[in-house]
Parts: structure tokens; sequence; C-alpha cells
């Protein structure tokens, strides 16, 4: 029961160099273990290779060196029991938001498929909307529809790929607030990566930082902070900085 | 929404008096005055000929160009999204395809004779290729994260064309439509000069050679024109489907 649900060990990435020059390395040395319910967050500088580690664990991409354990098993390729949320136009504009959210359940009888599009549509906040183009939503929206595509088919594993880098801020804090909800009511397992670390922090169970070139672990930190996060608590803000430094970026802008 | 009306009309009737003026300046004897190409429409609807003729070379487009999309589409996609029977056939294609139907006619007389299957055959010619074209293009660009999102739902190859890479390259198959609408459009005329003796292209050539009656040579010209138009029309209404809508949105 304590066996972790991604297991990663000892994952590398290195890509040939140019004729004559060395190798390019990605990724070394990577170990990550993710519990099963566990919501966890990658964060690193751009560049770091965190989305890259994530498309090695969800199989879109093959490591080196290493191996990756997920459900027990040596991952070969996408899998519907884990979901994918893209960070922007996953969504299929030649769909209605009902058909998009029903998209991953033609194994279901018709019947179970409308409850299933309806439970979710009302989950995601869309009611009033199941009959609605894409182009009709807003960025919030859109996003949403994929999140509840991504949920629909009871998948055990949801990763997501900075799924609200492409929305404003306001509308940014109320998805992660979403989110969380959906989460808790769900219980899956949540694999997150951001280059947000106020993100992660408002997010996570656990942030794993990296660092870049190669793309290494430099810490992971433990949020063990009580839903709903007050973001003004001193264990935010001290859970918030701990990963600043780990980053090495300033707190302060501005010339000394 | 007047001014979209009267605009056009007001310069069509410049038209008329222009033309007409010209021929009577003119004093020719062999072009037409418009009155004179309305009457050889009347003339031509009397005999029998206009319904005839219009049926016989929309017949011939419906055929031809029916045949192109239902060859051109499914092996444009197939072709975008399998790469080795892309390099495999693209250099033929490339080739054949800016050989213009007109220099066909010669091959398709030999092997069809005089009969319909000749026309059919330079339509069905020159509407696959801009289709086909079309269709791979629209494969091999379409947007990555709509296939790995299909993918990671566990779709079969034949669900993943049917529900996503057909559906995803349809806005640009419709325009392609459109396009190789109006090149059969084009070619049935030249065909039916040439390789059969009935339908529009011919009363044209036919009109000319029996006794220079250039009024409905005239009379032709304007009915192909608006036939052509109707049927841009009608093609371009696929385009406010539902489903297809997202790719215009640029020009909406």
């Amino acid at each position: 029961m304590n066996k972790p649900v991604i297991a990663v060990t000892d994952l590398s990435l290195s890509f040939p160099g140019k004729k004559g020059s060395s190798p390019i390395e990605v990724l070394r040395s990577i170990n990550l273990e993710v519990k099963r319910g566990e919501f966890v967050c990658i964060v690193g500088p751009s560049g770091c290779g965190k989305t890259t580690l994530l498309n090695i664990i969800t199989g879109f991409l093959q490591q080196s060196k290493g191996e990756v354990l997920v459900q027990g098993a040596p991952v070969k390729g996408p899998d519907p029991r884990r979901v994918f949320v893209f960070q922007d136009n996953g969504v299929f504009p030649w769909l209605t938001v009902e058909q998009n959210i029903g998209f991953g359940l033609a194994r279901h009888s018709r019947e179970e498929q409308r409850e299933i599009v309806h439970r979710y549509v009302q989950m995601v906040g869309l009611t009033g909307f199941e009959k609605a183009y894409p182009r009709e939503l807003s960025g919030g929206m859109r996003q949403r529809v994929e999140i509840a595509r991504a949920l629909a088919p009871n998948p055990e594993i949801i990763y997501m790929d900075e799924p609200f880098g492409a929305l404003d801020f306001i509308t940014r804090l109320k998805m992660r607030a979403d989110l969380t909800r959906i989460w808790q009511e769900e219980k899956k397992t949540i694999l997150f990566v951001t280059h947000d670390i106020e993100e992660s922090v408002q997010l996570a169970d656990r942030v794993v930082v990296m660092s870049s070139r190669p793309g290494t672990i430099r810490k992971q930190v433990q949020i063990g902070l009580p839903r709903p996060r007050d973001l003004d608590s001193p264990e935010y803000l001290e859970a918030r900085d701990e990963i600043f430094h780990t980053i090495g970026v300033s707190l302060k802008v501005g010339a000394t | 929404m007047k001014k979209g009306i009267l605009l056009p009309l007001a310069v069509l009737v410049v038209i008329y008096f222009l033309w007409d003026g010209a021929v009577l300046v003119s004093k020719s004897d062999i072009f037409p005055r418009p009155y004179q190409v309305f009457l050889g429409i009347v003339e031509l609807v009397q005999h029998g000929l206009l319904l005839k003729y219009v049926v016989a070379s929309l017949f011939r487009v419906s055929v031809g160009f029916t045949l192109a999309v239902l060859i051109g589409v499914p092996l444009g996609l197939l072709l975008g999204w399998f790469k080795p029977a892309f390099l495999a056939f693209n250099p033929i294609i490339q080739i054949l395809r800016p050989i213009s139907p007109i220099a066909w006619i010669p091959l398709a007389i030999l092997w069809f004779k005089v009969d319909d299957r000749a026309p059919i055959f330079l339509i069905f010619l020159s509407s696959v290729f801009p289709i086909m074209v079309t269709a791979i293009a629209a494969v091999q660009n379409i947007q990555p994260v709509y296939v790995r999102a299909a993918q990671n739902f566990g779709v079969s190859q034949f669900d993943l064309f049917r529900r996503v890479i057909f559906p995803a390259c349809l806005p640009q198959i419709i325009t392609s439509l459109r396009i190789a609408l109006g090149i059969a459009w084009l070619v049935v005329v030249a065909a039916e000069m040439i390789a059969v003796n009935s339908g529009l292209g011919y009363l044209i050539i036919d009109a000319r050679n029996a006794g220079k009656r250039y009024d409905l040579v005239v009379a032709g010209m304007l009915l192909i024109g608006v036939i052509g138009l109707a049927l841009d029309f009608l093609v371009r209404r696929l385009e406010s489907f539902e489903e297809v809508k997202w790719g215009y949105s640029q020009r909406m």
C-alpha cells in the first residue's frame, strides 16, 4: 500500500551533441517518488528540464538511463489510466464542451457518458455552456474544459504541464482554488510542473525544486500547511522563501 | 446593407450602357447587343437546349468532382500521416500536379472516345490534386497537442483519424473544395469544347462554328459565370458549420 505510484530511479537523459562536441546532458540522476493521492509540484527555472522529465514519466519521451515505474510497471507510452493536461489549446475546437469532456468515455454506455459528463460540467462550473464551442469560451473556461476532460475517464494519475501558464493572474488564482477543491474531492495523484514558485507552494503537498544544466533535483520541500491555504501566513511565506533561496533568486528588486 | 446591393447594381447598369453604346458606336454586326444576348437565352430556353446543356455540364462536374473528393480526401489524409507513403508518392504527385487538365484532352479522347467519361475524367484530374495536396499539408501541420491529447485517451488508429485528424483538417479541406470546384467549372467548359457535343462549353464553340452566333456565345459565357457563382456560394455555406467555424476565426 505504501509503494509509490510513481518511482523514478537514477534517471538521466542526454542528446548527442554536434560533431566533435560532447553530448548535451539534459537530466542527471533524477530520483523521485510520488505516493498515491499525493499532489507534487516540480518547479525550476525555464530550461531546467522539468517538462522533459514529465514527458519521460508520461511516456512521450524515452530516457537514456535509469528507470521509471508508474503503477508498478515500466512506462511504454501514453495510457488512459493517466492523463496529461496540456498548457494551452489541447481542447478540440471542433467539439462542444460536453463532447470534449466526453471524449475519453467511448468505452462507457451512452447513459453513463451523459451522467459522467454532467457531473464534470458541474464540477468545473461550466453549467449552461454544455453546447458551447471552445472559441466561444474564455481562456480560463477552456482550461476548465481541459481539466474536466482529463478527469472524466477517472484516471488514477493526472500530469499537468503549466496548465495555468497562459491565464491571467486572477483567473490563475481561481483555477488553483478549483483544482485544489477537485483534487480533495477526487483523491487523484497529481504531478504538476510549473515555473511559478508561489503556485507550487499554494498547491502542493511537496515541492520538488530543480536546477538547470544539467537538470537535477536540488531539494524537496514538504508543504505541511492546511488547506485552504492562507497566503499571508508566516508558514506559507517561509516555505516560499526557502524555495526562492534554493533556486537562488533574490526577493528584493532594484539596485542596492 | 442597402449599399451592399445598390452599388453593385449601379455598376451593372453602367456596364450595360457602356456595352450597348460600344456596339452601337462600332456599328459591329457580329458582336451582340445586351438585349440580343437576352433574346439568345430565350431562344435556348424555347429549344429546350438551355436546361439540357446546363444539366449536362453540371452532371459532369458533379460526378468528376465527387470522385475527386472521395479519393482525394482519404488519400491525402493517409499520405499526410504516414511519412513513408508520403515520401514514396509525393514526387509523382508533384510532377502530375502542374500538368494542365487541358493537356490531358487528347489522352482522354483516346481512352474514352467522345462521351461523358472524357470530361468527367478531366474534371476529376483537375480537382483531385488541389484537394489531395491540401489534405496532405493539413495533416502535416496539425497541432501536435491534438494528437497527443487523443492518444492519451487510448484511442485506436482508426478513431484517431475519424475523431481527431479528419475534423482538425476539415476547415482547410473545405477551402480546398471551394478552389477545386472553381477549377472544375473552368475545366468542364474547355473539355466540352473538344471532347463532347453537349454542355455549355459545346454551346459556345458550336454557336461560333455553326453560324457566328455571337449572341449565343456571350449568352453561354454569362450562364457559365452565374452558375459558377452559385456553385461557389453553395460550397461556401459549408464553412459556416459549427464544427469548422473555428478554422476561419481570423476572417470573422
